[in-house]
């Protein structure tokens, strides 16, 4: 077994006493990909800031590889107006040679904003320019507090895909908040449904079926999730590995072409 | 040389080329209170410069390290105390600033012997600065502008984004604490051409101007460190021919670039 990059052990945050995380496991090795779902207020949020260190934690052990290089995208990017910042000194300023920061910028979609200032990009806009900030980074570990947020429909599934093959080049782990449930049971390998504590946990295509899931989601969402992998245009095998599916499912979905 | 005998001896050049070095290092320091909404703490911090000076009386220590010291003190005293929250971070500041500039007054008034210009420290003097005290300015500024140059990336992400910066590997913590050493040091020597009650514009105006016309933030410091120099050249004069003080002058020659700019210039897009 490869050494995990990151170990968390009943880790538990309280707020005024009131645990908002509590007493969760998890183990995050190279090429992983965990989605952490719940409702708002879950605490989510709050994990991953205490497994990057900007959160405080109240009990619990968490093990961190030594020297590793985590890229980042906050929920959140708010960025003082009275600074004056172009998208490419943003770049920059993360210590990596222009060709480097380019090439992020391209991956994501927006290297044609090269020159603009961050306070005017939309909110796709920042997400994207935040996300290649983090892979310019070349991380061992990518911690996204969801990423898709404000990104375009098409842009979503583009951009689940493109963290997938991230993952395959950079052999990185990646730990994701997503409250895109479709998206993700389709591209996560693991997910974590969170509700303070870990109300259950497993590979997408069994989470559905899972009573806690069913309680924390409500019967529709899990049913249409169900639904949804019915008509998944791959399956797993035994060993976890996609096979296609049938031509023929395809020609009921198949997209008007011109 | 004598020549630059004959101008160190004279008063007036002596409060210029002071000036000069003060508004070098008020640019990029005006800079972070802009960029951090710092301005009532460095207010706060230039209040209490005044017991800093009332303390170094006490203790008969050279002013300026009475200054610095004392300021050092209370932006590390504000930093723990605004984490508790138990109360608003502006009420602190204001309580601390006017408590701090009430006690150095009160304390000043218990020495009689020493006689001290109250008004100079109050609101500049023209004619304080002695050729000591362009030691400490240009000492203090070599040593601030080194700082942030090898610190500049490390300053600047933690403006931009603190959690990213932290993320990052940035000491965040200990870069806020060069952070106050530095602003110390600028308010220990600004003292003497601004007074105590006038530092801050002194830091927020030529940045603020600066804002207008800067693509990024390097340019923007290029800017304000010009801006202080227009201002503080334009006071001085002004001070030396109207006999005016001199700290209300070089505030008002700022302020009077700052509606020039605003009024004039389009915003550049950045
Ligand atoms: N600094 C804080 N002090 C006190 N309570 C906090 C703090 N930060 C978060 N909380 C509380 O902790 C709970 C979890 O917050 P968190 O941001 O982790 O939720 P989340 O799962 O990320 O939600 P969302 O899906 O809305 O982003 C919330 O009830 C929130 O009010
Ligand atoms: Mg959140």
């Amino acid at each position: 077994m490869t050494d995990a990059l990151v170990e968390l052990h009943r880790l538990t945050v309280n707020f005024d006493d009131r645990p908002v995380v509590d007493h969760v496991d998890l183990r995050v090795q190279r090429g992983d990909i965990i989605t952490i779902i719940g409702p708002n207020g879950a605490g989510k949020t709050t994990l991953i800031k205490a497994i990057l260190g900007l959160q405080p934690i109240s009990g619990g052990a968490l093990k961190i590889a030594p020297g590793l290089t985590i890229g980042y995208v906050p929920q959140h990017l708010t960025l003082e107006t009275t600074l004056p910042l172009s998208v490419r000194r943003f770049m920059l300023l993360s210590g990596r040679s222009h060709q480097e920061c380019m090439e992020a910028l391209t991956k994501t979609g927006v290297e044609h904003l090269l020159h603009a200032s961050v306070h005017r990009l939309s909110g796709g806009e920042k997400q994207r320019l935040l996300l290649a900030r983090a892979l310019a980074r070349r991380p061992d570990l990518l911690v996204l507090d969801e990423p898709a947020q404000g990104v375009d429909i098409n842009g979503q599934a583009a951009l689940y895909e493109l963290i997938r093959s991230l993952r395959d080049e950079l052999n990185c782990g990646v730990i994701m908040i997503s409250h895109d449930l479709h998206l993700v049971m389709a591209a996560t390998d693991k997910v974590i449904c969170l509700n303070q504590h870990v109300c259950c946990s497993g590979y997408p295509a069994d989470i559905s079926h899972d009573p806690a899931f069913i309680e924390t989601f409500g019967r529709p969402v899990a049913e249409s999730l169900a639904v949804y992998h019915h008509h998944h245009n791959h399956s797993h095998d035994l060993h976890g590995d996609v096979v296609s599916a049938d031509h023929d499912d395809h020609t009921e979905c198949s997209h008007a072409h011109h | 040389m004598p020549i630059i005998d004959a101008v160190l001896g004279d008063f007036f050049w002596r409060a210029l080329i002071g000036g000069l070095g003060v508004a070098l290092i008020a640019g990029p320091l005006g800079c972070f209170v802009v960029w951090r909404r710092m301005a009532y703490f460095g207010d706060t911090l230039a209040h209490s410069a005044l017991l800093g000076i009332a303390l170094s009386f006490l203790i008969s220590v050279p002013l300026n390290v009475g200054v610095i010291v004392t300021c050092v003190v209370l932006a590390i005293a504000l930093v723990l105390f605004s984490r508790s929250k138990t109360l608003a971070t502006d009420t602190l500041l204001g309580i601390l600033a006017h408590s701090a500039l009430a006690i150095g007054l009160v304390t000043l008034s218990f020495m009689p012997d020493i006689r001290v210009d109250l008004t100079g420290l109050l609101f500049g003097d023209l004619l304080a600065m002695s050729r000591n005290d362009l030691l400490w300015i240009y000492g203090g500024a070599l040593l601030i502008l080194a700082l942030l140059t090898v610190l500049w990336r490390g300053l600047l992400m933690s403006t931009i984004h603190e959690e990213l910066a932290r993320v990052e590997g940035v000491p965040v913590e200990r870069l806020r604490l060069v952070l106050m050493l530095m602003f110390s040091i600028v308010i220990a020597v600004a003292m003497k051409i601004v007074g105590v009650l006038l530092i801050t514009a002194l830091l927020i105006i030529p940045a603020a101007t600066a804002r207008r016309l800067a693509g990024n933030p390097e340019h923007m410091v290029g800017l304000a460190i010009l801006f202080g120099f227009i201002a503080v050249s334009g006071g001085l004069t002004m001070s030396w021919h109207l006999d005016t003080p001199a700290g209300p002058s070089v505030v008002v020659t700022g302020f009077a670039v700052f509606l020039l700019v605003y009024g004039s210039a389009r915003q550049v897009q950045t």
